[in-house]
C-alpha cells in the first residue's frame, strides 16, 4: 500500500514537475506548481509529518502560489517568446544537469541505499504538539528572529512596490 | 523475474518504501528546478524553479527526519518555509518594479550589470 501510493503521488510529481519547466505560458507553470506541491504534501503525510504537510498546503499552495499567479495577472504576462539562447547553454546544459543529477543519486544509493524504510505510521513524532514543542523549547531563539526576517520582508516587499511619493 | 529482483519487490512489499526512494525523487526534483533556472527566459517562471527546488529540499529533510525518528527535519523545513515566503514577498515585489521599469519580463535584456 505504502508504495502504491508513493509511486503515484511521486509521478504525478514528477510529471507536474516536468511541465512547470515545459509549459510556455506562466499560468500553467504556476498550476502546475501546486501540483508538484499538493502531491509533496501527500508524501510529507505518508511519511509521518501531519503538521508539515498541513503547512505546505497552506502556506505554499495557498499563499505563495496565489501570490504569484496575481503578480502574473498585475503583469499581464504572456507566453514567453522562445530567444536565441547561448550555444553554451544548449550544447551542455543537459549533459551537466544528467552529470549532476547521475553523481547525487550515486552518493545517495551508496551512502543511503540500505538506510530502512518508510512504513505509514512508524514515525508519530510530527504531530504539531511535537513540532510545537521543539519549536518553542530547543529552537525558540530561531523561530523568534524568524519574525523579525518577515517583518523586515514585508518592510522591502512595500518599499520596493509602492509608487513614488513625489 | 530474477531472483534479487523478486526479493527486493517481497521486501519493499512487506516493509515499506525504502528512504533512498525518497532522496531519488527529492534529486529528480532538484534536477528538474535548476533544468527550468537554467533554460526559461521568463522572470516568474525562473523564480517558480526556484521554489521547486526549496520544495525539493524540502522533501529530503522529512525523508531524514523519518528515517532518524527525529523532528528536527520537520523544524528545518518549517524555517525554510517561512524564508520562501518571505523571499517569494520580495522577489514578486522586485519583479515589479523591474516590469514597472523595464516594460519586460525577459531575463535577457534585464543585464545592465553587465557592461
Amino acid at each position: 500500500m505504502d508504495i502504491f501510493f508513493f509511486i503515484l503521488f511521486a509521478t504525478i510529481a514528477v510529471v507536474c514537475g516536468i511541465s512547470v519547466i515545459l509549459q510556455k505560458h506562466p499560468i500553467s507553470s504556476a498550476l502546475s506548481l501546486v501540483g508538484v506541491m499538493g502531491s509533496i504534501a501527500v508524501l510529507y503525510l505518508a511519511l509521518g509529518a501531519e503538521f508539515i504537510a498541513m503547512a505546505q498546503i497552506i502556506v505554499y499552495a495557498g499563499a505563495v502560489m496565489v501570490l504569484f499567479i496575481f503578480v502574473i495577472m498585475l503583469l499581464n504576462a504572456g507566453a514567453e517568446q522562445a530567444a536565441g539562447r547561448s550555444w553554451m547553454a544548449q550544447l551542455l546544459g543537459i549533459p551537466a544537469l544528467l552529470a549532476m543529477f547521475g553523481v547525487v543519486a550515486y552518493f545517495i544509493q551508496s551512502y543511503f541505499g540500505n538506510a530502512g524504510f518508510m512504513k505509514f505510521g512508524n514515525f508519530k513524532g510530527g504531530s504539531a504538539q511535537s513540532v510545537g514543542m521543539a519549536l518553542f523549547t530547543d529552537y525558540l531563539l530561531p523561530f523568534e528572529v524568524t519574525s523579525v526576517l518577515i517583518l523586515v520582508a514585508i518592510l522591502g516587499a512595500i518599499v520596493l512596490a509602492r509608487k513614488e511619493l513625489d | 523475474m530474477p531472483e534479487g529482483l523478486q526479493q527486493g519487490a517481497q521486501q519493499i512489499l512487506a516493509n515499506g518504501v525504502p528512504i533512498s526512494w525518497y532522496l531519488i525523487l527529492s534529486a529528480v526534483l532538484f534536477t528538474l528546478g535548476v533544468a527550468g533556472f537554467l533554460f526559461r527566459r521568463s522572470i516568474i517562471t525562473v523564480f517558480m524553479c526556484i521554489e521547486l527546488m526549496l520544495n525539493a529540499v524540502n522533501l529530503s529533510f522529512v525523508a531524514f527526519s523519518n528515517m532518524h525518528r527525529q523532528v528536527g527535519g520537520h523544524i528545518f523545513t518549517f524555517f525554510v518555509m517561512v524564508v520562501a515566503a518571505a523571499e517569494a514577498a520580495v522577489g514578486l515585489a522586485i519583479i515589479l518594479t523591474v516590469f514597472k521599469n523595464r516594460g519586460t519580463l525577459n531575463i535577457d535584456e534585464v543585464s545592465s550589470l553587465k557592461n
